[in-house]
């Protein structure tokens, strides 16, 4: 009996203290944001600044979640090296646009750059699908049936892999993109300042999430890999061919972060090896903020963590007077999702699950 | 294939030999796509770099580059393959190991010519002429044939190995293994010989500047052949396993012994380099013992374990430090408890939000911990109290000796992180074994079922939590007194997923294993810093062969092995199981 | 340190035993309180570099060792009939990664002299075993003050540098600020490293003590790529000129950036050695004209420097990663000098090279002409000559041409 009372009393010392640490990032949240915006120096051109810039990023990281997710779905394994696959479209992408603007083409009129920026992330998506299927039949086809953290060791391997050969291959410089001076031109409107680039990104990235949700919902292969996703074994009895599905799934991924690589260098202009790695970890907090395996979450928990990287540091800390805010947004960024994570264990969309294990 | 015929100049060989009767079904298939294979290999060996910038590092000095061997290797590992795979016979495996390596080489020679042809370091900054000298002997477009004799003499080569009765493959497999294993380290093994006057001359007469001598590459070969002639003859091991059990028990003692010395004279011996990647070696194995709680017991996959890291080292940093930061200037030995409990608080003060999330969610919930302790150890925020990107300097060793004492610098770490090692690991063993481990071992079994039986889920979580955090906070103590110094960037994600690959390389819940993971993981790439970024590269590589080729790990725990190694895995949950390598499974 | 002490009686011992069977008669190898190194006959003279190779600074350090394999080339490979073996080490940019490099150079005995290390943080981690080893290394790139400040502890002894202390750069850069710009009101931005964020906070000091103001002193990730949130920030705080003494990568996010950014489309941008280079500009962009970097004074830099730059392409592959080759090239010169004038040659072509001896001669450098300028080593390790300019990147620059032509400060 005095065992259950310690008990108890732990389990209820436990809740108050969730609830407090619950309260208090809400409350720095909410006074911060307060005090921010009752302060007056930001007006609201800034913030809607601020919001586009967000959700240019969060389309991008959008994009690369997409491919950590459906993996997720359908193997339950965390492609840690998504991010390099991304990395090395970026690359692909670099070379054709180099040789479309040495052939003159990239900069000969609006028509001709979109045409020429298709071209490259035609290419781009085309060559990361041909390494993301690559590193699938070296390090992870033979570890389908393996525990879970063997594959994900194998994809840490393959994450180094893939960044020390680009560094190998190209150097640690950096390479730029040739500029497309349409992209940086303004969106002739009065009430927002919009970048061209910046309509290409969420353009691009709309149409592509869309195109993949047709993909995965209406054709027949989307239909086989949601049910492989959904039960491996009965799938197979029912005649689906799961390797065929899995593949589809990568190349699927691998074809959008390469794609995003490209616009992610439209937008920011320059590359290294090094460059696939960060975004890689953002997106991938983006399909876990989501709830992982789930499409439509991944689209959310992209643009979601682009905001709270773009409005959060000056939204909430700016108010509070703290020094350096902006070197904090990565912490705010994930302070967000531990705090989601709190209030839904499997994150914005994620199923609920109490039974299985996510 | 009739296209790839046309490419290769030995390809015209090949038709006759297909059109044979007697050739078995996959015929030459095989062995041309082994070429294909050897051929993309190695022409990522030479666009990476990895063979321009190894030329000038000797393997055997005056005789053969590590450039050199990387190719000649692929050629003979393609060699010895396709024998294998080759139609029947020695003579056609031969000819089909020739056949693939001069397929591998001709993509070299395609390499020189296109090369020569168009210039290509914009799209590959290693497509030089450098690498072409390197390819050709210095013969240019004339020589544009050498790689592909090379390669196919390589291949001949890896064929015959093949070929050779098992008796006389076995020492030649080990003689070549040995001389790269060895010619790779010689400048770590001839550093400290040439430290001393006993084995200075020797060190010379075997090493040169760079790599083997001649006669070490000879002495290389004798010694290992014959050590391994001798084993064979005397049979140490099987003979202990057949004395009978009394007298196996009376070796144990001694031969514990002897290890515990070995261990104590190892740094000492071969020189204060090793001194210091052995203490580090010996950190993560303190380390990994933690995570070995969280992960390996409670099957919770923690991915921000350098927070705790974090915690402890700036405790002891701030605590005993005697620069701008320093606090207390407390001597070691009173810091280092108050960082484990500091390190303790913190397990429970971040375990606490995140005990209702589970599986991969956890791993980047931890994972985003780990990220916000190092950007709030370096930010601006924190700067007045914890020295911002410039860190926590000047941080005392805790023995203080005079300058030439033998425990001045990384040795004195050593042994103070080998007692903190053994007495985790004994603490580990011992929670695993009790009530709390068998608590741990049902919730990553099946949290649920766990539940019902009684289990206090979320106090039994928070002291695994606490636990790991506890032990990770020892190491980070330990650390910022080895290097005197904490500084933000070195509490970085990769010290967390450094430590998680060393239990699952190492084999999860094996004791020796986490030692063997983290000499693998650690101890080698620390070896090899004269490689600089290319060892990254291989690191991958390994972490990705070892998942394949031996998933269990380096030092399986027995359940492991058993659990991977047959296709019915054992029923979850039972209680008496050693952790096994399931843990976390869907 | 009684492996120190074999080490030691090991040099004297292998002296000896050369003296007795191969020295003739009378010749006295030289006594040096911190040992000799002795190089056999057929053995190269071993120099090592060490810095950061690997990880996303790798630029930095592999910048570094081009320009020292570019020098060793121009000597052609030789120094006093013995080939010269430039081995490099990567030490990660860490404390950790320069204390492990550190300890491995520190227990080769037949390491000479070092180049590096190329950031301040691996001199950190590992100067205490360099220098206990008797060795000296000569820095291109680290360039925080604490390192060759005159009451810098004993355990520095073994450290110099051709690179100038940022407490020149942050001085000169305010001056140029508040007394040529003649603007009073500054934003600063770090990147988080031990180097920005020590610049920055030397320019906000002296900027301060001049009269100027410092607006907002604010922080980046690294790896941020998207700077309009932090720049947004800036700009709410009014700035004329902000400085962001960082490196090529995130330094060309903000270049490129700012100028989208309302409210900072007329203030100056200024940034420092660290982005000097062609690299940074490619990475900028056209964005990029108009903007101020601070850097060694490269119209102080020698002719040489011309012939130099098409050997380093040729070596790399592309132009300068970093801006610190050419210190990186003077650092080994001053090597080289220095063990040509204490290097005692035995009759056979055994080379003796005191290590006390070798360090004194590093430290007594003086007016050796150099790519940097000439250079001059002070008693606490300063050997770079401490000329600070500013340029301003022009249409000619943006268009592929390197170096600027002329500083815009200070003029003669």
């Amino acid at each position: 009996m005095q065992v259950r009372l310690a008990d108890r009393l732990t389990d209820l010392a436990i809740a108050a203290f969730l609830w407090a640490f619950r309260l208090s990032v809400v409350a720095i949240v909410v006074v911060g944001s307060f005090l921010t915006l009752t302060s007056g120096k930001y007006n609201v051109d800034t913030w809607t600044g601020l919001v586009i810039t967000g959700l240019a990023t969060g389309s991008v990281y959008a994009l690369v979640a997409l491919g950590y997710t459906m993996v997720y779905g359908i193997l339950r394994m965390i492609n840690f090296a998504h991010g390099e696959v991304f990395m090395v479209g970026g690359f692909a992408g670099y070379f054709a646009a180099v040789g479309l603007s040495s052939l003159g083409v990239l900069n000969a009129g609006p028509l001709a750059s979109l045409l020429s920026i298709l071209v490259m992330m035609v290419v781009a998506g085309a060559f990361s699908t041909l390494i993301a299927l690559l590193v699938e039949r070296v390090a992870y086809r033979p570890l389908r049936n393996a525990p879970r953290l063997i594959p994900l060791i194998s994809a840490i391997g393959a994450s180094f892999f893939l960044q020390y050969s680009v560094k190998g291959w190209a150097g640690p410089g950096v390479y730029a993109y040739p500029d497309v001076g349409v992209l940086n031109e303004l969106v002739p409107i009065d009430f927002v300042r919009i970048q061209w680039k910046q309509v290409l990104v969420v353009t691009a990235a709309l149409v592509m999430m869309a195109g993949l949700y047709v993909f995965v919902m209406r054709t027949k292969i989307g239909t086989a890999i949601r049910a492989v996703s959904e039960d491996k074994a009965t799938a197979a009895l029912m005649g689906i061919d799961v390797n065929r599905a899995i593949v589809t799934t990568f190349a699927v991924g691998a074809a959008m972060a390469g794609a995003a690589g490209v616009l992610f260098a439209l937008m920011f202009r320059q590359i290294n090896f090094f460059s696939g790695f960060e975004p890689g970890l953002k997106a991938f907090t983006a399909a876990v903020l989501g709830g992982i395996g789930n499409v439509p979450g991944a689209m959310l928990g992209g643009l979601f963590l682009g905001q709270v990287e773009a409005v959060g540091p000056t939204l909430f800390l700016d108010g509070l007077g703290v020094p350096g805010a902006s070197g904090l947004a990565k912490a705010i960024a994930f302070t967000m999702l531990v705090l989601i994570l709190v209030f839904r264990p499997s994150g914005l969309l994620g199923e609920r699950i109490s039974g299985q294990r996510a | 294939m009739s296209q790839l015929q046309a490419e290769t100049p030995s390809g015209h060989r090949v038709a006759p030999e297909t059109a044979r009767p007697s050739v078995g079904d996959a015929g030459w298939r095989p062995v041309l796509k082994l070429g294909l294979l050897g051929g993309a290999i190695a022409l990522y060996l030479c666009l990476t770099g990895i063979v321009p910038i190894f030329n000038p590092r000797a393997l055997i000095a005056g005789l053969i580059s590590l450039g050199e061997v990387a190719l000649l290797t692929t050629g003979l590992g393609v060699g010895y393959l396709a024998a294998r795979r080759a139609p029947d016979g020695p003579r056609r495996a031969l000819l089909g190991a020739t056949i693939a390596g001069a397929v591998a080489g001709a993509f070299l020679t395609a390499l020189v010519l296109l090369g020569a042809a168009v210039d290509l370091r914009g799209i590959a900054l290693h497509a030089s002429p450098a690498t072409y000298e390197i390819l050709t002997f210095g013969f240019g477009i004339p020589g544009s044939w050498i790689p592909i004799v090379a390669l196919g003499l390589a291949a001949a080569l890896g064929g015959a190995i093949q070929v050779l009765p098992p008796r006389l493959q076995r020492p030649v497999t080990t003689g070549l293994m040995a001389l790269l294993v060895v010619g790779l380290f010689a400048g770590i093994i001839r550093t400290p010989m040439l430290a001393s006057p006993l084995t200075d001359q020797l060190g010379r007469l075997l090493f040169a500047s760079e790599g083997l001598t001649l006669v070490g590459a000879i002495v290389t070969v004798v010694v290992v052949l014959g050590g391994q002639w001798l084993n064979r003859r005397l049979a140490v091991r099987r003979r202990g396993r057949e004395l009978p059990q009394a007298q196996r028990r009376r070796l144990t003692l001694p031969v514990a012994l002897i290890g515990l010395l070995f261990v104590l004279w190892l740094p000492q011996g071969v020189g204060s380099f090793f001194a210091q990647v052995v203490a580090v070696v010996t950190l993560y194995v303190l380390m990994a013992f933690g995570l070995n709680i969280t992960l390996g017991l409670a099957g919770l996959l923690d991915l921000g374990f350098v927070a705790f890291f974090a915690v402890g080292a700036y405790t002891v940093g701030l605590l005993t430090s005697t620069g701008e930061y320093g606090i207390a200037q407390w001597p070691f030995w009173a810091a280092v408890p108050v960082a484990v409990v500091l390190a303790m608080l913190f397990g429970a003060f971040l375990g606490l939000p995140i005990l209702g999330i589970r599986g991969d969610y956890l791993a980047i919930a931890t994972l985003g911990f780990g990220e916000i302790i190092r950007i709030l150890a370096g930010s601006d925020l924190l700067k007045p109290w914890l020295g911002g990107p410039r860190g926590v300097t000047s941080i005392p060793k805790p023995i203080e000796v005079t300058p030439d004492s033998f425990l001045a610098g990384p040795l004195q770490i050593y042994y103070i992180a080998l007692a903190a090692a053994v007495v985790v690991a004994f603490v580990a063993i011992r929670l695993r074994d009790s009530r709390l481990g068998r608590a741990w071992i049902a919730i990553r079994e099946d949290e649920d079922v766990a539940e019902a039986m009684g289990v206090n889920l979320v106090q039994t979580k928070l002291l695994a939590y606490m636990l790991g955090a506890a032990f990770a906070g020892l190491g980070g103590a330990i650390f910022s007194t080895l290097l005197g110094a904490i500084i933000s960037s070195s509490v970085n994600l990769f010290v967390s997923i450094n430590v998680a690959a060393i239990i699952i390389v190492g084999g999860m819940g094996s004791i020796p294993g986490v030692v063997g993971g983290s000499i693998f993981l650690i101890g080698i790439p620390e070896l090899f810093r004269e490689f600089s970024e290319y060892r990254f590269l291989f690191y991958g590589v390994a972490l990705i062969a070892m998942m394949i080729y031996r998933p269990e790990g380096i030092w399986p725990s027995r359940i492991a092995r058993r659990e991977l190694h047959t296709t019915d895995a054992l029923e979850p949950g039972d209680p008496t199981a050693v952790p096994a390598t399931e843990m976390g499974k869907a | 340190m009684k492996l120190r002490k074999l080490g030691a009686i090991a040099a004297i011992g292998a002296i000896a035993f050369a003296g007795c069977t191969t020295g003739p008669a009378g010749f006295t190898p030289p006594a040096d309180e911190l040992g000799v190194i002795t190089v056999g006959p057929n053995d190269p003279v071993h120099l090592a570099y060490w810095g950061v190779l690997s990880g996303g600074d790798a630029s930095l350090g592999q910048d570094s060792l081009y320009g020292a394999q570019v020098a060793v080339d121009d000597k052609g490979g030789k120094i006093l009939d013995h080939n010269i073996n430039l081995t490099s080490e990567d030490a990660q940019c860490t404390v950790d990664g320069g204390a492990a490099a550190g300890a491995k150079l520190a227990a080769d005995n037949t390491i000479v002299a070092l180049i590096g290390s190329a950031c301040s943080d691996e001199t950190v981690g590992g100067i205490k075993a360099i220098s206990d080893a008797g060795l000296t290394t000569v820095s291109p790139s680290a360039t925080r003050p604490a390192l060759t400040a005159p009451d810098r502890a004993a355990d520095y002894a073994g450290f110099t540098r051709t690179a100038h202390s940022d407490a020149f750069q942050g001085q000169a850069v305010a001056e140029f600020v508040f007394n040529e710009l003649k603007l009073t009101k500054a934003a600063t931005i770090h990147d988080g490293s031990a180097y920005a964020e020590a610049l920055q906070q030397v320019f906000a000091d002296e900027f301060t003590a001049l009269g100027g103001e410092i607006v907002i002193q604010e922080q980046v990730g690294k790896d941020t790529t998207d700077m309009t949130p932090v720049l947004t920030r800036v700009a709410g705080a009014g700035p004329e000129v902000v400085y962001f003494p960082i490196f090529v990568q995130a330094g060309g996010y903000i270049a490129a950036q700012a100028k989208d950014v309302p409210g900072l489309a007329n203030a100056a941008l200024i940034g420092s050695d660290g982005m000097f280079t062609p690299d940074f500009v490619e990475a900028a962009g056209p964005a990029a004209e108009g903007m101020y970097l601070s850097s060694p004074n490269f119209s102080a830099f020698q002719a040489g420097y011309a012939d130099f730059l098409p050997k380093y392409e040729a070596k790399a592959g592309s132009a300068p990663l970093s801006a610190f080759h050419a210190h990186s090239y003077d650092a080994f010169n001053i090597i080289y000098a220095a063990i040509e004038k204490v290097a005692v040659k035995g009759s056979d072509g055994t080379l003796y090279i005191g290590k006390k001896a070798l360090r004194d001669a590093i430290y007594a450098t003086k007016d050796l002409q150099g790519l940097t300028g000439v250079l001059s080593c002070s008693a606490s390790g300063d050997c770079g000559a401490p000329l600070i300019a500013l340029y301003q990147i022009t249409a000619r620059e943006v268009g592929g041409e390197w170096p600027p032509e002329a500083p815009v400060w200070p003029t003669e």
